[in-house]
């Protein structure tokens, strides 16, 4: 059984208990228990069950790389699944649940899979669920999915709140052990702004367990501390690297103390010129029957639980090792008053100081041998074992309640693979570790990030904390800084003897054992699935992996990677280098989307943009319709009113007697310099280069392929200045659109643009009592001889400083007035003050919408996709034929743009006065070669006419200005037949008569 | 080929799975073959199945830079639907959707077509138009999608969030047989039943040169020798300029990071597939559990098969506003593929400069759902020489003559 032992543990606070529950149980831990240290405490071994076979399964790590305890913690809307046990920090209070059972951990009718998992072999589902066709879908996927999937789902909003947060700093340390603290020192002490993380709640790493580091970690932090450039951080882990020196980084600020209100996670965006990762290095599992059961342990974990938390995860407990270091837990054990019956040594007379001093203390070794098999269902009850070349008949049983295994350990490389860093194989010690010479390079082509200490492959601890001051010392000197070579006090070095890379245990194993025998514990995949794959020809290892799923549970691959390489590379009968490694992606290990998210949700999801009248519309009833970032009125409902009312209501009004609309959105773009009016020729169709002072133009804008992107209307300011205004949506992109073309292919025209959206509120003053409500305000002459239409005139209405255009999107007498922005909405009062007795209404986008299609007037976005020429649109007189170029003029001259069967706009009428659906297709006879109905026009935009009583349409017709009066049909989604007529697009006022008044 | 069934593989349990074939053999390149396919990505395995299937054409090699399905085809977010707004694309992506379902038969491999349903938000007016314009279109193209209202949304997706302050839900278009596939599965179906039809998948075999005489292609440079052949197909997805270059033309198009993530696997709470175009992101929960989530290409051009975080940053805010839920659960793994946007946002299935050369690329960001739509029409034209109904509009020549089927009108991002 495992339990808490009387005395020691370095990490926890006797005088601190904290109770929680685990299964609705009410348990016992202390201040400073990780959950999965407080759950051994509690003896409870069985704490999950697997993926797909649903085996029993206990605690097989102590940090980042546990996959087996994964919990569903908390409740309600601080509900989490998938929580790792084993770097939850422990509170009063905390909920932890078990996972992917049912009814219960104990008795798990899943598991009867295992009965079936012959059947199960690698990629038994690419096999079958083939037939019949409809069973997978209904069927078998439904199945399937059910049984998949780890934690519950979380129901609704989350509680918590995230932050994000920025560091730019020289170097970047990521982990905080021994060798980090040294990089960070040495780097620091050269001169460098230096941030140190570590994910966990304390410093030292591994060194305060496996060595006697103690004394000088303590010193190493407070000197770092003490420092002016060093930041230190902890709970704060090292998620991605990525170009340009861009790191994330994880900081669980709440997750141990949990705080409703402040936020839970911290996402740090890190900039660094130079990245050290001492990251360390994480033990690999050994590969035997039955590893997977509660109770067999990761021997490094097994002395974290002993040192640091006074738990003894057994009482007997056997060692399985192919290495020295698992002797560290033999000793480790021992010193603790715990038994050690046997050590299993896959090498024959192993000779390092650790194995010497364990057989001094008279623990038994057989050498040569393996663990043939494990007894126990739900915990480990004995060992089985045989010789190391066997095939797996057991020579002997030893009754244990635990077993530790070492395969070795695999330096923590993710931080140099994440942007591009290449690896090298180390035979001696069966690993990957960072290739010096390939690292990820940074903007200037120069590496960026290297490895320090355990990281680097400089797994034993003295050469670890040196290697790491090394790296720091070089990081500071990549930056230009002078950096001695760091020294420090390292104890003597244990002779070691070498390690004996062992994949299967025993190497022999047969069938039943290799079937048994897990790789990755999460996913359940088996020694005998890799294999298999090899065998069906998935020799990539990235084939392997996701033919068999080996690497790709909520660890990634951290204890699995690299056995399940050597299993395949032993199948192909290929060096492990030659197959490779899958890349490592970021993060680390996951990481809440919360955190990536950020503050940006619900009203602070994107910047929300106001106008200056906004609290207005506010107050005033307004029906929003967001528009991009902005936010604008669609219509004003008066009470009892529908909002299609409202709409109705405001085209009339406007038409008959004073409307005003907010069109503070519309882009305004200042060109300005004396290649101002070259330049507008060359953004334009006509020719803005021949505007007078004083005159208004109306302009159509192309891209490179003569599609229409824009419109609006220019005023020329001066000599050199225009004001260009675009659509609500155009205006940064247009902007951005001029800067391309000034910055990239006319740098040397002397053109300045300054995008003045937001300096101006513009108010339209539109119909036919418009006039009459400025002369109120007075300040200005009006009349259409000093104003006429299509002019503009600067100076004071009512007090206001003001600019005036007398420009038209209604066919209505109109005057658009812009005010600076602080002025918007005094101005806006105003005029609704005065115009009360005029019957002044204000109407919202929507009526806009009907009073320019009622005048045939085109909508960018409506009656243009992207597709769509000004040709198209009847636009002809708003194309320059002078012009020698403009953008777009070359594409427009293409055989396509010429062909004279394009579709055209026109008006449509439906017979029966109703609506047309919106994107209706007019249908053509027959088929085409695709069985596809022909079509020959499509409706771009249509409406109810408040003024005509009727519906009207736009459209784009197959040869349309020829055919008018012909009637189309336009098949509805709802099964109707609508049938229009063609018509002229101008459906009121054709003169033009309303607005030039 | 031995068939797989579950009969098989109750046998092979019996046996501890010992009589399992290769799924494909690896063979060393021949000398030359009638036609040599450049990338073993889907379009370009699909190809060579169809050229086999439909012209009896099986003298092929499929030539593999890295391993087969390596590419965007094993990176992708396995969106199928084919609700496409003008009428070519329409047509080659319902031919490609309507062979998903039958291609775990057709290939003796289950490739897990997922027909769940994929809706299609609508959370502007704007929206609402574009995608009213489409059900209109799609109604006469033979494409079976509808309109939904918001309520029939929220019965299809309990998780999402209807009301979000910013950009509520206004209804969506919906295509009920559109879904998911397993990536993988398409690939190594595809390239089981090519090899049992005696064709050649070389993969580790970087094509490096692009040889020619009279204007035509003869066969081509590889990292494992010279090839010869009488016809050529490139199809490389996001290497196609490369590709080009060494056949002595240009493209226009331009290849960009698209990243996609997955969140850890969780119980299933999320049976279709949502894509939220306005706020660039769209997700989907696989057969394991996990959240697979993807948004907009990166703005930069590159080769590296890795994006910028931000960009990820912008998918995921964009997805917790609309699934308040994920912002519980954790990030696992992000990924980025390169893929070939043009500027029409449609493919190119072509002759090329070169004769007797051919090009399929251009997929950009949404080509998987194309997989054997185009292998099946870029197999007729590469078989007949001549391009037929489903490639007709789909030549490099329409970029000259301004005949350009642009999808990005009908929305921002054409997964
Ligand atoms: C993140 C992401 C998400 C996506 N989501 C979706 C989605 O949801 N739905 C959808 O329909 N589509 C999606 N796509 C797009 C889709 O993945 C691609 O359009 C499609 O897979 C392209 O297939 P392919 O066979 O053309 O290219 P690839 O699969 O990229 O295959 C091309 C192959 O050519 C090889 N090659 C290149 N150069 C050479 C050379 N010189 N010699 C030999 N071989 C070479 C490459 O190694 C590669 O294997 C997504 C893409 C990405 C990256």
């Amino acid at each position: 059984m495992s339990q808490r032992l009387a005395t020691g543990g370095r990490l926890i606070d006797r005088s601190q208990p904290r109770s929680f529950t685990f299964n609705g149980k009410t348990l016992q831990g202390y201040a400073g228990d990780t959950l999965a240290s407080a759950l051994l405490g509690a003896d409870q071994m069985l704490v999950g069950r697997s993926f797909k076979y649903h085996r029993p399964r206990g605690v097989v790590a102590s940090g980042a790389e546990e996959p087996n305890a994964l919990m569903n913690m908390g409740e309600g809307e601080l509900f989490e699944p998938n929580q790792r046990a084993t770097t939850t920090e422990l509170f009063e209070g905390l909920i932890a649940r078990s996972q992917n059972h049912w009814p219960s951990l104990d008795y798990d009718i899943g598991a009867l899979n295992q009965l079936a998992a012959p059947f199960f072999s690698a990629g038994f589902y690419y096999k079958t669920f083939i037939h019949p066709r409809a069973a997978w879908k209904h069927l078998f996927e439904p199945f399937i999915r059910k049984s998949a999937g780890l934690g519950q789902a979380p129901k609704g909003a989350d509680g918590d709140i995230y932050e994000h947060y920025y560091a730019h700093v020289d170097v970047l340390v990521i982990g905080g052990g021994i060798a980090g603290l040294r990089a960070a020192h040495a780097a620091a002490s050269a001169g460098a702004r230096v941030l140190v993380i570590e994910q966990s709640a304390t410093w030292g790493g591994r060194a305060p367990v496996d060595d006697d580091f103690a004394s000088e970690i303590n010193a190493l932090v407070a000197e770092l501390a003490a420092m002016d450039d060093v930041q230190m951080r902890l709970r704060l882990m090292g998620a991605g690297v990525y170009d340009h020196g861009f790191v994330t980084g994880y900081e669980r600020l709440r997750d141990h103390a949990p705080k409703p209100g402040a936020p839970r996670h911290r996402l740090w965006k890190i900039r660094a010129q130079q990245v050290v990762s001492c990251t360390g290095a994480i033990e690999r599992p050994l590969s035997f029957a039955g590893n997977d059961r509660p109770g067999v342990m990761l021997a490094s974990a097994m002395r974290d639980y002993v040192v640091n938390h006074a738990v003894a995860p057994g009482q007997r407990t056997v060692l399985v090792t192919n290495n020295d270091d698992g002797y560290r837990t033999v000793l480790c054990l021992l010193d603790h008053g715990l038994e050690v019956p046997l050590v299993i040594d896959a090498r024959r007379n192993p000779e390092g100081t650790l194995a010497a001093k364990a057989r001094a203390r008279g623990v038994t070794i057989r050498d040569g041998y393996a663990a043939a098999g494990v007894r126990g269902t739900k915990r480990v009850t004995g060992i089985e074992i045989c010789p190391i070349e066997g095939s797996g008949g057991a020579v002997d049983t030893v009754e244990c309640d635990a077993v530790a295994m070492s395969g070795g350990w695999s330096p923590v490389v993710h931080f140099y693979s994440h942007c591009g860093g290449k690896l090298l194989w180390d035979e001696a010690g069966a690993f990957f570790y960072p290739d010096a010479a390939k690292p990820p390079l940074n903007q200037s082509g120069a590496g960026f990030v290297r490895c320090g200490g355990a990281a680097n492959g400089a797994l034993q601890g003295a050469e670890a904390a040196q290697c790491g001051g090394q790296a720091g010392a070089e990081a500071a000197r990549a930056l230009g800084l002078t950096a001695p070579v760091p020294s420090g006090p390292a104890p003597e070095p244990q002779a070691e003897a070498p390690l004996m890379p062992v994949w299967v245990m025993p190497l022999n194993a047969d069938y039943h054992r290799r079937s048994h025998t897990w790789l990755d514990f999460q996913n359940d995949v088996k020694l005998s699935d890799v294999q298999l794959a090899a065998r069906e020809g998935y020799e990539s290892v990235e084939h392997t992996k996701r033919y068999t799923t080996l690497g790709m549970a909520t660890d990634q691959g951290k204890l699995s990677n690299i056995n399940g390489l050597a299993v395949l590379s032993d199948a192909l009968d290929a060096s492990i280098p030659q197959v490779g490694t899958t890349t490592f992606r970021p993060p680390y290990t996951p990481i809440s989307l919360g955190s990536i998210a950020g503050e940006a949700r619900g009203d602070t999801f994107q910047p929300l943009r106001r106008t200056p009248m906004h609290d207005w519309h506010e107050a005033n009833g307004v029906h929003w319709e967001p528009v991009g970032h902005w936010r604008r009125p669609y219509a004003y409902p008066r009470s009892g009113e529908t909002v299609e009312q409202a709409v109705h209501r405001e085209v009339k009004n406007t038409r008959e007697a004073l409307g005003l609309l907010d069109a503070s959105t519309l882009g305004k773009i200042l060109v300005t310099g004396p290649d101002a009016g070259k330049f507008l020729d060359m953004l334009y169709t006509n020719m803005m280069s021949s505007l007078k002072p004083g005159r208004c133009r109306y302009g159509l804008m192309c891209n490179e392929n003569g599609f229409l992107m824009d419109d609006g209307v220019v005023a020329r300011l001066d000599e050199n200045s225009f004001l260009v205004h675009t659509t609500s949506g155009g205006a940064e992109h247009i902007h951005a659109h001029m800067e391309d073309w000034l910055q990239c292919e006319w740098w040397d025209w002397q053109v300045h643009t300054v995008n003045l959206t937001e300096e101006y509120a513009q108010i339209a003053v539109v119909g036919p009592h418009a006039r009459k409500l400025l002369e109120k305000l007075g300040g200005m002459d009006f009349s259409a001889e000093n104003l006429p239409f299509m002019g503009w005139a600067e100076g004071q209405i009512g007090g206001f400083d003001t600019r005036v255009f007398r420009i038209s999107f209604s066919g209505e007498l109109s005057f658009e007035v812009a005010v600076p922005a602080a002025q918007g909405a005094a101005f806006w009062d105003r005029l609704v003050k005065e115009g009360a007795d005029l019957g002044l209404m204000p109407y919202g986008t929507e009526a806009l919408h009907i009073l320019r299609a009622e005048k045939g007037f085109i909508m960018i976005g409506d009656e243009t996709d992207g597709t769509v020429i000004p040709q198209d649109l009847g636009l002809h007189w708003a194309i320059s034929k002078k012009k020698t170029d403009y953008l777009g003029k070359r594409a427009q001259e293409r055989p396509h743009m010429t062909d004279p069967a394009r579709w055209k706009l026109v008006g449509l009428e439906t017979i029966s006065g109703a609506v047309l659906p919106d994107g209706a297709y007019a249908t053509a006879p027959g088929y085409n070669a695709n069985d596809q109905r022909n079509t020959q026009g499509r409706v771009t935009s249509t409406y109810y006419s408040p003024t005509l009583e009727r519906g009207i349409a736009m459209g784009l017709v197959l040869n349309g200005p020829d055919r008018m009066g012909e009637v189309l049909n336009f098949p509805g989604t709802n099964g109707q037949i609508y049938r229009a007529r063609i018509v002229d697009p101008v459906f009121y006022d054709k003169e033009g008569a309303k607005q030039n008044v | 080929m031995r068939r797989y069934s579950a009969f098989a593989i109750a046998k092979e349990a019996l046996r501890h799975n010992t009589g399992w074939q290769k799924a494909w053999r690896s063979p060393a390149p021949r000398k030359k073959y009638d036609v040599v396919i450049v990338g073993a990505g889907g379009h370009g395995l699909a190809t060579a199945y169809h050229l086999g299937k439909n012209h009896g054409i099986t003298n092929v090699a499929v030539v593999e830079k890295g391993w087969l399905g390596g590419g965007n085809t094993g990176r992708n977010t396995t969106i199928i639907r084919s609700n496409y707004l003008q009428d070519p694309s329409a047509a080659i992506y319902e031919k490609a959707r309507s062979l998903y379902e039958t291609m775990s038969q057709d290939l003796n491999y289950n490739v897990m077509f997922s027909p769940r349903g994929v809706i299609m938000l609508a959370q502007t007016h704007h929206e609402v138009r574009g995608y009213q314009r489409t059900a209109h279109a799609n109604a006469l193209q033979g494409v079976d999608t509808r309109w939904i209202s918001p309520a029939e949304v929220k019965k299809l997706v309990p998780i999402i969030n209807l009301d979000g302050p910013r950009y509520p839900v206004l209804g969506g278009l919906w295509q009920a047989r559109g879904g998911t596939a397993r990536h993988d599965a398409v690939a190594w179906g595809y390239a089981r039943a090519c090899s049992a039809m005696g064709m050649d998948i070389i993969q580790q075999c970087e094509v490096t040169g692009i040889d020619s005489a009279e204007g035509k292609v003869t066969g081509v440079q590889t990292t494992k020798g010279q090839i010869a052949c009488d016809k050529l197909a490139m199809v490389v997805a996001g290497n196609s300029g490369l590709l080009a270059e060494m056949a002595g033309f240009r493209l226009p198009l331009e290849t960009v990071p698209l990243q996609a993530l997955v969140s850890e696997p969780i119980k299933p709470c999320m049976d279709v597939v949502v894509m939220a175009n306005t706020v660039h992101g769209y997700m989907s929960q696989s057969d394991k559990g996990e959240m697979v989530i993807g948004g907009g290409t990166d703005g930069h051009n590159g080769y590296t098969q890795r994006g910028s975080f931000h960009h990820v940053e912008e998918t995921v805010r964009a997805l917790v506003e609309t699934f308040p839920m994920i912002s519980r659960l954790k990030m696992l793994r992000q990924w980025g593929g390169n893929v070939d946007v043009t500027g029409d946002r449609s493919p190119i299935l072509s002759k090329t400069p070169l004769g007797n050369c051919f090009i399929n690329c251009g997929w950009g960001t949404g080509g998987f759902k194309a997989i054997p739509g185009s292998g099946w029409a870029m197999a007729e034209l590469v078989a007949k020489g001549e391009p037929g109904p489903l490639t007709a509009e789909f030549g490099l020549n329409r970029f000259r003559e301004g005949r350009f089927i642009d999808e990005s009108v009908a929305a921002g991002v054409a997964h």
